[in-house]
């Protein structure tokens, strides 16, 4: 295993944790977690409830504190990183109770920490434009927030990232709360903005063709359980390591076993 | 008709009222979209309620309420925003432990200081009784939360909306958070002579939620928020003007009232489109 000194200095390590522990309160939520993910990769972080994978995010977004080990983000620690990350938190942590247009949300990406924002009018109104378009929401640009469906919502976010321009992308339960075709679109806009060299984080929980949909897969179990790529770490050890008396429900559920149920 | 509007401007104390009257129905309704959606109306009930204590303080020490505004108002937004952030009761109980304590307090102080303060013109509102010196603070007042709002709108906004979305796009939200305390408490304090401590909650909340009602989008429900909360306030004085009744309540119950015809004509509008 390379040091993170090491890591950095390759052209391509763009997250890079070496030995990264966090607490929260007197627990410990991530316990020595090492990986390193490169430039341009799409990885899926899973782990059961608990596992820490809302609290890497936070860690990489520089939301809560490093007590033992390193995270880098470029080479810069995750507080001085901030601004080329952008973070699609779950849910029911955005303010659902503000009116807001699409346009605004999506504008949000592009507002400075200065009061008085560099771009002009139009150069900001061509950006959501871009954003929106790609992600198919164009013509939604003046509709309230509250009125788009899960999958629209999480669409909308993902173009705030795009507007900012971030270079990592992360998706905290990305696939919760919306239905089967609003997943497929998701992921297949991931796909399309990962062409364009962006790294994307996606925590989900469905470990179901991860080889399919990912580069590669973190497992987490408040440890880093294994990294790689998923057709060759998911295997049944590390699947017990992460979900324990519950490996036996993931063992069995396959897409094959699925149809079965339904015939 | 124009000679009713214009009679009780021939007393100088009315055209103070007026003023004060604009200035406090345009600051508060301002800041109160972004309190509804925040849920922060317990929040601004305690802001105003924690006055008390430093009103008597100060008034004992010889400063006017005006005098007071603006350091009262610093002082409790810091006061209020640490204790939240920093205590492990959840925020509404830490509030309303703030609230309550602080009230007490403040009558306990009055007591034992022996200010004369009416009490009745503190809790409810005496704006008739404002001195040119008053009006000057408030003016400058409203003049400093609405250019701040307007300076940091769209911060305010993304934090308001997601503080953490906010925090990670690398705005100071720490600022962000105790700048729209300051300037809450700002509008509030500056208020308490207009509305009093115990209806200044209505001007900052009923405006808003009435706007919010019949509007789609958020900026729109500030311009219609200011729209209320001036007529409010205004009308709410030439009422009690002409009808002898106490300002405060009567600038309370004129915003009470548009909300309700804001609340049937949404429901209208709905069961239209149905």
């Amino acid at each position: 295993m390379k040091t993170a000194e090491e890591s950095v200095l390759g052209d391509t390590a763009i997250i890079v944790s070496d030995g990264c522990c966090v607490q929260l309160g007197n627990t410990p939520a991530l316990d020595d977690v090492t990986f390193e993910i490169n430039k341009g990769k799409k990885v899926a972080v899973v782990g059961p409830n608990g596992g820490g994978k809302s609290t890497l995010f936070n860690a990489i977004a520089g939301l809560v504190p490093i007590v033992a080990g390193s995270l880098q983000i470029n080479g810069m620690s995750p507080k001085d990183a901030k601004g080329t990350i952008s973070y699609v938190p779950q849910r029911d942590l955005i303010n659902r109770n503000f009116p807001l247009s699409v346009k605004q949300v999506v504008e949000m990406g592009l507002i400075n920490k200065s009061s008085l924002n560099l771009f002009s009018r139009k150069k900001i109104n061509s950006k959501i434009k871009e954003a929106l378009e790609n992600v198919g929401l164009t013509e939604k640009i003046n509709e309230n927030i509250n009125n788009l469906s899960g999958g629209q919502f999480q669409r909308v976010l993902i173009a705030r990232g795009l507007a900012q321009d971030a270079d990592i992308l992360l998706l905290d339960e990305a696939f919760s709360a919306v239905d089967v075709g609003a997943q497929e679109d998701i992921m297949s806009l991931i796909s399309d903005i990962n062409l364009d060299g962006k790294t994307i984080l996606v925590a989900t929980h469905d470990i179901n063709n991860l080889e399919e949909k990912f580069d590669e897969v973190l497992c987490l179990n408040r440890h880093c359980c294994a990294y790689g790529d998923p057709s060759e770490v998911l295997t049944k050890d590390v699947i017990q390591e992460m979900y324990g008396s519950h490996f036996e429900m993931f063992k069995t559920h396959t897409p094959e076993s699925h149809m079965k149920n339904n015939d | 008709m124009i000679e009713i509007i214009i009679e009780p401007f021939k007393y100088d104390f009315m055209v103070r009222s007026l003023v004060t009257a604009i200035a406090s129905g345009i600051m508060l309704s301002i800041l109160g979209p972004f309190a509804i959606n925040r849920n922060m109306g317990f929040m601004a009930d305690a802001m105003a309620h924690a006055t008390l204590p430093i009103i008597a303080v100060g008034v004992f020490l010889g400063f006017s309420i005006s005098e007071l505004g603006v350091p009262a108002s610093i002082l409790i937004a810091l006061f209020l925003g640490y204790i939240i952030k920093n205590s492990n009761v959840g925020e509404d109980t830490a509030i309303g432990i703030i609230f309550s304590s602080f009230f007490a307090l403040g009558f306990i102080l009055i007591s034992v200081l022996n200010v004369t303060i009416n009490l009745e013109d503190l809790l409810f509102g005496q704006i008739l009784a404002v001195s040119q010196f008053d009006v000057l603070i408030v003016i400058a007042m409203c003049f400093a939360v609405v250019s701040l709002v307007i300076i940091f709108f769209k911060q305010l906004l993304f934090y308001s909306y997601d503080p953490i979305g906010a925090e990670v796009k690398g705005l100071n939200t720490n600022f962000l958070n105790y700048l729209f305390l300051i300037i809450l408490s700002v509008a509030i304090v500056a208020s308490l002579q207009t509305v009093g401590i115990i209806l200044v909650l209505s001007m900052l909340l009923i405006p808003a939620a009435a706007s919010k009602q019949i509007t789609d989008t958020f900026v729109p429900s500030i311009y219609v928020s200011i729209i209320f909360g001036v007529f409010s306030s205004v009308s709410g004085l030439f009422l009690s003007y002409f009808f002898n009744l106490p300002s405060g309540p009567t600038m309370s119950l004129v915003a009470t009232s548009i909300f309700v015809i804001c609340f049937f004509v949404s429901k209208l509008k709905k069961v239209r489109i149905q």
